[in-house]
């Protein structure tokens, strides 16, 4: 089956056994590190002492082969604050162990992981920002969300929200001052800024730019100008109902089941809740529109990048997103925000008349191809596209992975990477479809992956649309039995990722016992996707850096959270 | 008499040949035999204010997405003269708030909308500029975009569909058009600079961090709505 991976990789890595990840073998391999054990549902999680992260992670990089830093969870107990790294592998992300490091209350600081993975920079920041943790030996340990004279760290218990805040707004610096910022002061530079209102930043983010010429000598990705307190949000609503229309709110580009499967994913784990078949078909099928739904407009915003105005192709794409959402709202209800996924299966059935639905379906399904080879003509073909972005804005493997990019920008760096396969979930097991990836690192191949992807995506509805139609109707069972609070144990933490539109979008949940989550951290695809924009467009044009950015296709909802 | 010429009405004399019939219109045929009317100058400002009105191409968050729909294909709302998104403020007429307004962006929204000449109007989208929406009880966010800028019309939702914003834009047409939202001047939430705030714990503890001539905005989360 295509699905099957092309040759298991890890097999000479410390640790790894026929039968799943040795532990034991882990743990002699940090030693003396380690300080004590925790077992999360995910992985197992070592205890490190805070003075040596950095020798930890290295270890566990190079010897054990867990490449992929995917979170960093800062949280608060009554008597610690502790910061947990959840590792994976690219070549299996089933692979995981998370590295626990605790810190004391009054004098929370613990050594930065910056040193061993690059995306550790951004992740600590947040932490920094949210829960006030100081990280040993980090370069740059400023806030990253909120304004730089914020008072307190919101996510703390004893934070005081009444408290009034100050927010500067310095005058932006003048173009045509001198500024000597690159080249140790002999060059002569010109400092602008991107945003946060800008129409190519794709929503309120802040690009630093310094510029030598008219080569990007460096930039500053500023972002925060969206941080709507989502973690606070969902610490606040209870599992069973409160907690699932804010991921739609995430990433906002339509991919709103892809999101709420986020959380359905982790929260069933942590609830341990079997979802019935027939629920996990249509939650496949309805993901996948989410999918289409969000790639097309990645096209359409790129193009609009790169040819900078309202043409043709942003306007097919949307039309084409028009039908998507029609037949979401079909399903849901919803236009944009669906609130579909109830744990444990979907809100409701197909809508009546089946057949009708079907048939529309169908129809979206077979002009898709047509439409695609339009696509294709407009801009993959264009020369002048091509000249635009072949070889501009590229983005190595082995960066990628120390970025710990996932989704189309991992793949469009040939990375074979791809939860929907590699760490099985709902249905897409069962069912014929390719990952695809291009080895061209640059903006080009990106776009290529999105559109080579929408045609995937279309042939699992396909197969869904089938499998459901045949469906028989007795056997229609959308929903498992849920009680209707849910307390999951005191103390069990979990950190479950799906595959979104823009890559992993991971959720770490730790329960206390109550029915609300104490520590809901999400990990955002497009929060490390952007942290990798600096790579990849210092010493390019800045056209091309517009154009890098259209095509990592981030979302501020998700950046932000 | 012997004349050929028939009798014309003083009308047909004084237009001759008459005007090239490329010019009729709808309008013309409105107007009858005279091509003038007459009506009051801010009537007719008024009405072409509303007719024509340049929006400011403004992302911040969902609602967006649901704009970019209303302006592109399928709902156009082009159609009501209001569909030529502007990238710079200073080309606009009417600013559409789309989204959560959190602390770190207010001030920059304020920046955009005091670039925006006069008489400038505000459209604001979603229940995220009518209260914070979802994120009402947000550590950082603000409560409505009332607290920052003036606000025309709100179009509530989350987010609204396009019809809905469709709707709330030719509200404010029609509102314009019979003068009722007159240009605003108020500013309810001006930005401050940072010597003039009062001097108290939290303004003596930033003293050394901020210039006295920064501008800053002050959030009083105790006394918002």
């Amino acid at each position: 089956m295509s699905l099957e991976r092309p040759e298991p990789s890890t097999h000479d890595q410390v640790g790894v056994t026929e039968r799943g990840l040795d532990y034991e073998a882990i743990d002699d391999l940090l030693g003396d590190l380690v300080i004590g054990r925790e077992s999360h549902l995910n992985a197992e999680g070592f205890v490190v002492r805070p003075e040596r992260v950095a020798e930890a992670l290295d270890r566990l990089k190079q010897q054990a082969g867990f490449d992929h830093l995917s979170c960093v969870t800062a949280q608060e107990y009554d008597d610690r604050f502790e910061s947990i790294y959840h590792l994976k592998k690219y070549a299996d992300p089933t692979q995981e162990v998370s590295v626990v490091v605790p810190t004391s209350h009054d004098d929370p600081h613990s050594q930065s992981g910056n040193a061993v993975f690059r995306t550790a920079d951004w992740h600590e920041r947040e932490a920094y920002d949210l829960m006030g943790i100081t990280y040993d030996d980090h370069p740059d340990l400023r806030r990253i969300l909120l304004p730089e004279t914020w008072q307190g760290h919101p996510m703390r218990k004893d934070y005081d929200k009444e408290q009034p805040q100050v927010v500067t707004f310095r005058e932006h610096a003048n173009p045509l001052q001198e500024d000597h910022r690159a080249g140790g002061g002999e060059g002569d530079t010109m400092f602008v800024n991107i945003g946060p209102h800008h129409p190519a930043t794709h929503g309120v983010l802040h690009l630093k730019t310094v510029l030598d010429g008219e080569t990007v000598a460096d930039v500053e990705p500023d972002i925060g100008y969206l941080h709507r307190c989502e973690e606070q949000m969902c610490q606040q609503g209870t599992y069973r109902h409160q907690i699932m229309p804010y991921p739609d709110r995430w990433d906002y580009i339509s991919a709103g089941i892809l999101n709420e499967w986020a959380y359905a994913r982790t929260a069933e784990d942590l609830a341990d809740i079997e979802v019935p078949e027939y629920a996990q078909i249509i939650r496949t099928m309805s993901a996948e529109m989410c999918r289409i739904a969000s790639h097309m407009l990645a096209v359409g915003t790129f193009a609009l990048d790169v040819y900078g105005d309202f043409t043709a192709i942003f306007m097919y794409s949307t039309r084409d997103r028009e039908i998507v959402q029609n037949l979401l709202e079909d399903l849901t209800g919803q236009r944009l925000m669906f609130n579909y996924l109830r744990l444990g299966g979907v809100a409701w059935d197909l809508p009546e008349p089946r057949e009708e639905y079907f048939e529309k379906v169908r129809d979206f399904l077979d002009d898709l191809p047509a439409k695609l080879e339009e696509y294709h003509d407009l801009i993959t073909g264009n020369e002048i596209f091509q000249l635009r972005c072949v070889n501009t804005g590229v983005l190595d493997p082995e960066m990628a992975k120390s970025y710990g990019t996932t989704g189309p920008v991992a793949r469009g760096s040939g990375i074979d990477y791809d939860l929907r396969r590699d760490d099985p979930y709902g249905y897409y097991p069962e069912l014929d479809w390719d990952v695809i990836t291009e080895d061209g690192c640059d903006n080009y191949s990106r776009v290529l992956v999105r559109m080579k992807e929408v045609e995937e995506s279309a042939k699992i509805i396909e197969q869904c649309v089938d499998l459901l139609e045949d469906w028989p109707e007795e056997e229609r069972e959308i929903q498992a039995n849920v009680p209707r609070t849910l307390k999951p144990d005191n103390d069990t933490e979990v950190y479950r990722a799906v595959e979104g539109a823009k890559g992993e979008l991971g959720i770490y949940i730790r329960a206390d016992g109550t029915d609300k989550p104490a520590r809901f951290k999400i990990r955002s695809p497009c929060y490390s996707n952007l942290q990798a924009l600096p790579e990849m467009s210092n010493g390019e044009y800045i056209p091309d850096m517009i154009a890098s950015l259209g095509s990592l296709d981030i979302v501020l909802g998700e950046v932000d959270r | 008499m012997s004349s050929d010429k028939q009798i014309q009405s003083t009308q047909e004399a004084r237009m001759g040949e008459g005007v090239d019939s490329r010019f009729n219109s709808k309008l013309r045929e409105a107007f009858g035999s005279s091509p003038f009317i007459l009506t009051k100058f801010d009537k007719f400002m008024n009405w072409v204010r509303g007719s024509s009105m340049f929006m400011l191409q403004f992302g911040i968050a969902c609602c967006s997405i649901e704009m970019m729909h209303t302006y592109a294909v399928k709902h156009d709302l082009d159609r009501f003269g209001a569909g030529v998104p502007r990238a710079s403020p200073r080309q606009a007429d009417v600013i559409i708030v789309p989204g959560t307004i959190v602390s770190k962006f207010a001030p920059r929204m304020k920046r955009v909308y005091d670039q925006m000449p006069e008489p400038k109007f505000v459209v604001g989208m979603g229940s995220c500029t009518i209260s914070g929406g979802p994120f009402h009880e947000g550590y950082n966010v603000i409560k409505g975009a009332e607290e920052v800028i003036p606000v025309d019309i709100h179009v509530p939702g989350c987010p609204p569909r396009p019809e809905a914003l469709v709707y709330g834009v030719a509200k404010l047409q029609e509102r314009i058009a019979n003068g009722e939202s007159s240009p605003v001047t108020v500013k309810p939430y001006e930005l401050e600079q940072f010597g003039d705030l009062e001097g108290d714990e939290l303004v003596r503890h930033l003293a050394d961090q901020i210039d006295e001539e920064d501008l800053v905005m002050r959030y009083n989360w105790a006394e918002s709505p």
